[in-house]
């Protein structure tokens, strides 16, 4: 006991100067909280410590959910100056706890209007992913089978046991795609559920296992050609292709609904001391250096129309026409009803 | 000659001053040596944890709705635990015999590798066993090209339950082996051939002498096994098709899904009590002291025909089972599947080392870009500074535990407390105690102990308990200090379980239990991190990657293994 | 040099030891003998330092040993399981003391080889301690407390694993070792034989106290307690009731087993209870008779007699009664036979009776107090 303070302070000292001290005065340190699936390139990171005099520090601090319930707890004596990585399921739930710092960024003016969801600017939206189907293409080639085009369509007697989910309770892909039949259904989404149950739909807990263990079209090669995914998983398996190819062996289901819209946001947290040098990450983070960077880091696309997309993307990836999409509120209100619905129908 | 006073020549009385300080001597003779265990579970363990519960637990939660679901999530977590603890002692015991009766070419390797699955990640071991067993696996290819017969996709696919229960076996056996096993060498041989020549034949034997002599380990490693099976969370996640859920799932689910801590809290306040309880069953029925024996049972080559029947098939069960899937890993790392992309039916596979080169190439510039060589130095220092830490806690803790006074049996189940506590609200905890000292690095090697010392203290106690008190004493009368005794009684003696301990410690640090979920992850990454960056990506290339990764971890967890072996003491350590 | 004093030890509501004074004096080997958990390993245990007592003193040199830790204070102990040490081989074992105080290599290896010669293990220096007999174990162990040049030797019940021809041949040879080396030694056995051969005093435990001290001819001499006599075997205790005293100074007692006289030391009264002890020696002197010397007869059915109560006078002293009864067991002991009475008395006799037989011996009958 009466070593842990010296241990930790002699090791937080040792922490603290393992940073290059310049000539000048000893930069700043801003801290980024995100869920551990944050990448972004050093050159950018890089742009912008020199651009500010300021060294920056992520905090990666597991998947969303559990990030966000640490903002929560440590609100009194937050962890970090800036939190990402909050999406829209949980956006009402943030913003309920009072953990963000308004702040309405002046880059806000180049994105568009349905990626605000807070009016009140304590989190701006940084990124937008689509939760679609991704199907295999030579799967459904080979066995002679249209791919199905709408969720109605996945009920179809034909594509029996073809379809993997996540459960919505432990994976946010899994929920965004819960969310998509809600938004769709409305309140007889259970039914919908029942039919895809009764047409053998596959249920595991996470995107990994789904994608890697279940999906026929991934290196795991797996049982079932049709996967919850991202609409940018396309593109993925080209640019990280074990050799090079010239056609990506995966696509998406566009049909209206069948896809989930989610939106990361950012937000600068109640309470930092680092407001000025927050506030130009923000910035940061809405400006084209940034945005252009995302889509080949964590395959999301970049919120601000001027960024422009590498060619992976433009080939590969596809923006659905109509995605599904519900207000924030909604979802935080309902959000456990829903999911307790699905699983009496789909656990029992 | 020393200079002392004199003797008071006066007949003294017979003071009864005993009460107090017998007292004292009793209860609390030990208390020094559990001051650093103690403190360290204290700040790591206990604070956080109650910290958390305290501020979420409210009486409210208490609705019958709550009790009911929580009822029934309490019973499948307690059945499948059941059940996969009982199958694992089914493979267990005769391995253990296996292992511990019999000398036969490749034992050691069989037997590290049954070791191996404990210290994987998940997500590896569900990758092993697709990439072996999957409709694209090794096998399905192997019987393709044989038979030309193309398995259906759904032929392989398990049921949920069952997927859970094999892994359960795949990750556990090792401990049934290892605890049965060192309890097997240490029986002494004259049992065995005294019922021998009254009659009784081999079957008899083990039936009615060995296993009930047994029973007191087996009932050890069932405990234990059963505490593991019932806190298992990455397996229920990924191999569970999720339609299952336990405590620690639930308690996951409840607290980082839908935001309701105070039921995650009431949980984990349950599933904390079925841990204390399992843990007092086990502080009371494992074997505690063992006479030292320099002279063990020792293992022969097999003679008989039946001897030599039942170790082929158990080996090559133990072989399939284990080896199959584990080799699997540095297969899948090693090829590429030619032609994946345009034909399905033939699926050829083509030897590349890309991956392993890719490991050192920064693709994306991605600032959390991890050299594999910086992956696995953080990875071997988090591992070393995990040793030290949980030798220095675990050494102390051993030797009270070794001659318990009353405090000792107050202490005892507390020790297994932090394996049965949900790292989720631990994470939690850890975070409204500690808050900013959170970014520091150092507190990795921390989290690594409080997983690893029940594990040391385990593999100590008996050790230390075996070495009879009147080697002490007889040092003592020789001339020799404590600290003499120390050097040149226990540490010698010790040398073995010591290595052992601290080997197993290494190893749970390198395959990172479950602890990424208590400390966010620094800027220092390891292995198991690595992995789960690139399997969280899709490409061939990052799954690649994550093979390769993966056969690193498996390599240096394997290679550690082999150094346990080398250097266990065969009778007196519990693992 | 080694002084007990008023050694008081309680274990829990069980009082072990109570009040327990002894000395030993240089040169003198002292055993102390008692039934199993009397409290003698007890004893030795906080002679050496390894328990405290509950009060008392003990001293050594006329220094008191409270705060002497027991490495420090130089003596040596041997226990009954040998508690070699197992990692280490007999040299190393015997060399254990001398690398503790920090000799010298080259006076170490000296001094382990006279010892190990002293106690006939001469090349059995590299063996493993493991792989050697009990016998030669112990040796070893007696080598290893030796090799320390101890001021003080303790045994607890060394030769108790052993063997009876080891037993006795070991026995020698440590009465042999003991006296060359001149080093005062605290022997506790609970087999009297034993401590009889090797002691120069014997103290007698039970119950706590010692309940007699004295050399072993003394003690078997004079028991003076029908414990002591019972402990070590001298014959058969009888139980007797004082009748009153005889013309020629002797008591009259009456037992279960006849009436007998016995001189004795100690004033008695009427109606006293006392004990006697009868030697189950043959006793052939009877100056009481002119007839030739029939210290044995065979008693026909019809005599019943109690010749002890016939007055006849007897030499002070000779305490000569008659022991009688139907003979119920006979049992072959080398040189004699132990003849054992239906009324539970025994006898040694040359020859041996046939069973069923009525015999009456004359014995020699003390009185125990």
């Amino acid at each position: 006991m009466k070593h842990l303070p010296v241990f930790l302070s002699s090791f937080l000292f040792l922490l603290s100067s393992c940073t290059p001290a310049p000539k000048t005065s000893a930069p700043q340190t801003l801290t980024i909280m995100t869920h551990d699936s944050f990448a972004i390139s050093e050159d950018v990171v890089k742009a912008f410590e020199d651009a500010n005099h300021v060294k920056v520090v992520f905090l990666p601090s597991g998947d969303a959910g559990s990030m966000l319930n640490k903002a929560i707890l440590t609100k009194a004596a937050p962890l970090a100056d800036v939190i990402f990585g909050v999406d829209n399921t949980f956006l009402s739930r943030a913003l309920d706890e009072d953990i963000f710092e308004s702040y309405a960024s002046p880059e806000l003016q180049n994105i568009p209007a349905e990626f605000t969801l807070d009016p009140s600017n304590r989190a701006t939206p940084v990124d937008y992913g689509d939760v679609c189907i991704n199907y295999d293409k030579n799967y459904f080639a080979e066995n002679n089978l249209t791919v199905p085009q709408s969720l109605e369509e996945l009920t179809k007697p034909e594509y029996n046991g073809l379809l993997v989910v996540e459960n919505p309770a432990t994976s946010s892909t899994g929920l965004a795609f819960l969310l998509a039949t809600v938004a769709h259904y409305g309140d007889s989404f259970t039914n919908y559920w029942q039919a895809l149950k009764d047409n053998g739909v596959v249920v595991v807990d996470g995107w990994e296992t789904a994608y890697y263990t279940n999906f026929s079209g991934s290196s795991g090669k797996g049982p079932q050609p049709m996967v919850v995914s991202y609409a940018s998983s396309p593109a993925a398996e080209v640019v990280f292709a074990e050799t090079p190819l010239d056609d990506s062996p995966t696509a998406s289901i566009l049909g209206p609904d069948t896809c989930f819209r989610q939106i990361e946001f950012v937000g600068i947290l109640k309470g930092t001391k680092n407001r000025s040098v927050a506030e130009k990450f923000v910035d940061f983070m809405l400006s084209k250096q940034f945005q252009e960077d995302m889509p080949l880091q964590t395959f999301v696309y970049p919120v601000n129309p001027n960024a422009s997309l590498p060619e992976a993307f433009l080939k590969y990836a596809q923006i659905p026409p109509q995605p599904a999409t519900l207000s924030p509120a909604d979802i935080a209100a309902n959000r456990d009803a829903w999911i307790q619905a699905w699983a009496d129908v789909m656990m029992k | 000659m020393y200079m002392g006073k004199q003797v008071d020549m006066e007949t003294s009385r017979h003071e009864n001053k005993a009460s107090l300080y017998t007292c004292v001597r009793v209860y609390l003779s030990t208390l020094p040596l559990w001051f650093l265990p103690l403190a360290f579970l204290a700040l790591a363990f206990f604070f956080p944890l109650s910290k958390i519960l305290a501020l979420t637990f409210l009486p409210s939660t208490l609705t019958p709705e709550n009790l009911r679901n929580t009822q029934s999530v309490v019973l499948f977590t307690f059945y499948q635990a059941v059940l996969s603890t009982l199958l694992t002692l089914f493979l267990g015991i005769p391995s253990a015999i296996l292992f511990s009766r019999f000398d036969f070419r490749g034992k050691s390797l069989l037997r590290a590798l049954t070791a191996v699955p404990f210290l994987l990640p998940t997500v590896v071991v569900a990758a092993s066993f697709n990439s072996l067993l999957g409709p694209r696996g090794l096998l399905n290819t192997i019987l393709q090209s044989s038979n030309s017969l193309f398995l259906p996709p759904s032929s392989f696919i398990l049921p949920p339950f069952i997927a859970i229960l094999l892994a359960h076996l795949f990750y556990n056996t090792t401990i049934v082996i290892r605890i049965v096993g060192a309890a097997l060498s240490n029986l002494n041989p004259k049992l065995d051939q005294t019922a021998r020549s009254l009659g009784a034949d081999s079957l008899r034997v083990w039936l009615n002498v060995t296993l009930p002599l047994l029973r007191p380990s087996i009932l050890a490693a069932s405990l234990l096994v059963f505490l593991f099976d019932f806190t298992s969370f990455g397996v229920i996640l990924l191999l569970g098709n999720s339609l299952l859920s336990t405590l620690e799932t639930e308690i996951y689910f409840q607290a980082v899904r839908q935001f309701n801590l105070p039921l995650a809290a009431l949980l984990s306040i349950i599933q904390l009590l079925c841990t204390l309880i399992v843990s007092i069953l086990y502080s009371k029925y494992a074997i505690r002291s063992t006479q030292y024996q320099p002279r063990s049972t020792p293992p022969l080559a097999p003679r008989t025909f039946k001897q030599k029947l039942f170790i082929v098939t158990l080996c090559s069960l133990l072989t399939v089972y284990f080896a199959l899937p584990l080799a699997s890993l540095p297969f899948r790392s090693l090829t590429r599947l030619e032609a994946d992309r345009g034909q399905r039916g033939e699926v050829q596979y083509g030897f590349t080392t890309d991956y392993y080169e890719e490991l050192f190439i920064n693709r994306r510039g991605s600032v959390f870009y991890v050299p594999p060589f910086q992956a696995i130095l953080n990875s071997l220092t988090y591992a070393s500074a995990t040793v030290i830490l949980s030798i220095l806690l675990g050494f102390p803790a051993a030797f009270a535990l070794a001659h318990p006074t009353r405090l000792e049996k107050i202490l005892d189940p507390l020790i297994m407390l932090p394996l049965g506590s949900s790292a989720v609200m631990l994470g939690l905890g850890f975070i409204v105690t500690y808050g900013k000292w959170l970014a520091s690095p150092w507190l990795v090697p921390f989290a690594h102990t409080l997983i690893a010392l029940p594990f040391v203290i385990r593999t100590l106690q008996p050790a230390i308990a075996s070495i009879p008190p009147r080697l002490r004493q007889a040092a003592s009368t020789l001339g020799a200090s404590p600290l003499d005794i120390w050097k040149n009684i226990d540490l010698p003696i010790l040398r073995r379980a010591t290595l052992a301990a601290a080997t197993f410690a290494f190893t749970i640090s390198l395959g990172e239990f479950g602890a990424t979920l208590l400390v966010s992850r620094p800027e220092y990454p390891t292995i198991p991190v690595a992995i789960e960056r690139f399997l969280s990506q899709p490409g061939g290339l990052n799954y690649g990657q994550a093979m390769a990764m993966a056969t690193i971890l498996m390599a240096l967890t394997t290679a550690s293994i082999l150094l346990i072996e080398k250097f266990r003491l065969p009778n007196a350590s519990e693992f | 040099m080694l002084e007990i004093k008023n050694i008081f030890k309680t274990y829990g509501d069980n009082p072990l030891l109570k009040n327990i004074s002894f000395k030993v004096g240089g040169g003198e080997t002292v055993c102390l003998l008692g039934a199993s958990g009397s409290g003698k390993s007890t004893l030795l245990r906080m002679i050496a330092g390894l328990e405290s007592p509950d009060s008392g003193f003990i001293s050594f040199g006329g220094l008191d040993l409270a705060s002497t830790p027991p490495h420090l204070r130089d003596f040596g102990l041997v226990f009954q399981d040998y508690a070699l040490f197992p990692h280490l081989n007999v040299n190393d074992n015997v060399a254990f003391g001398l690398k503790m105080r920090r000799m010298g290599r080259v006076e170490i290896s000296e001094r382990v080889a006279n010892s190990l010669e002293l106690v006939n293990l001469k090349g059995f220096g590299e063996r493993s301690v493991n792989d050697l007999s009990g016998g030669e174990q112990q040796r070893v162990a007696l080598a290893r407390a030796l090799a320390i040049r101890p001021r003080l030797l303790m045994f607890d019940e060394p030769l108790g694993a052993l063997d009876r021809a080891l037993r006795e041949g070991l026995l020698n040879e440590l009465r042999t070792i003991l006296q060359k080396t001149s080093v005062p030694a605290i022997y506790v056995t609970h087999d009297q034989e034993e401590a009889f051969a090797i002691a120069d005093r014997v103290l007698i435990l039970h119950e706590g106290r010692i309940i007699r001290e004295g050399t072993p001819a003394d003690v078997w001499a004079n028991p003076n307690s029908a414990y002591v006599a019972k402990f070590l075997g001298l014959g058969n205790v009888i139980d007797g009731v004082v009748r009153g005293m005889g013309k020629d100074g002797k008591w009259k007692v009456e037992s279960e087993f006849g009436g007998f006289v016995v001189g004795c030391k100690h004033k008695h009264s009427k109606g006293e209870e006392v004990h006697l002890l009868a030697r189950p020696f043959v006793e052939e002197r009877n100056r009481w008779s002119s007839s030739p010397a029939r210290a044995e007869r065979t008693l026909s059915d019809s005599e019943v007699e109690v010749e002890a109560s016939r007055d006849v006078s007897r030499p002070e002293g000779s305490n000569i009664n008659t022991i009688q009864g139907k003979v119920a067991d006979v049992v072959f002991q080398q040189d004699k036979y132990k003849v054992t009475l239906d009324n539970g008395l025994y006898v040694y006799m040359k020859d041996a009776p046939k069973i069923g037989k009525k015999i009456a011996v004359r014995v020699k009958v003390e009185c125990l107090g």
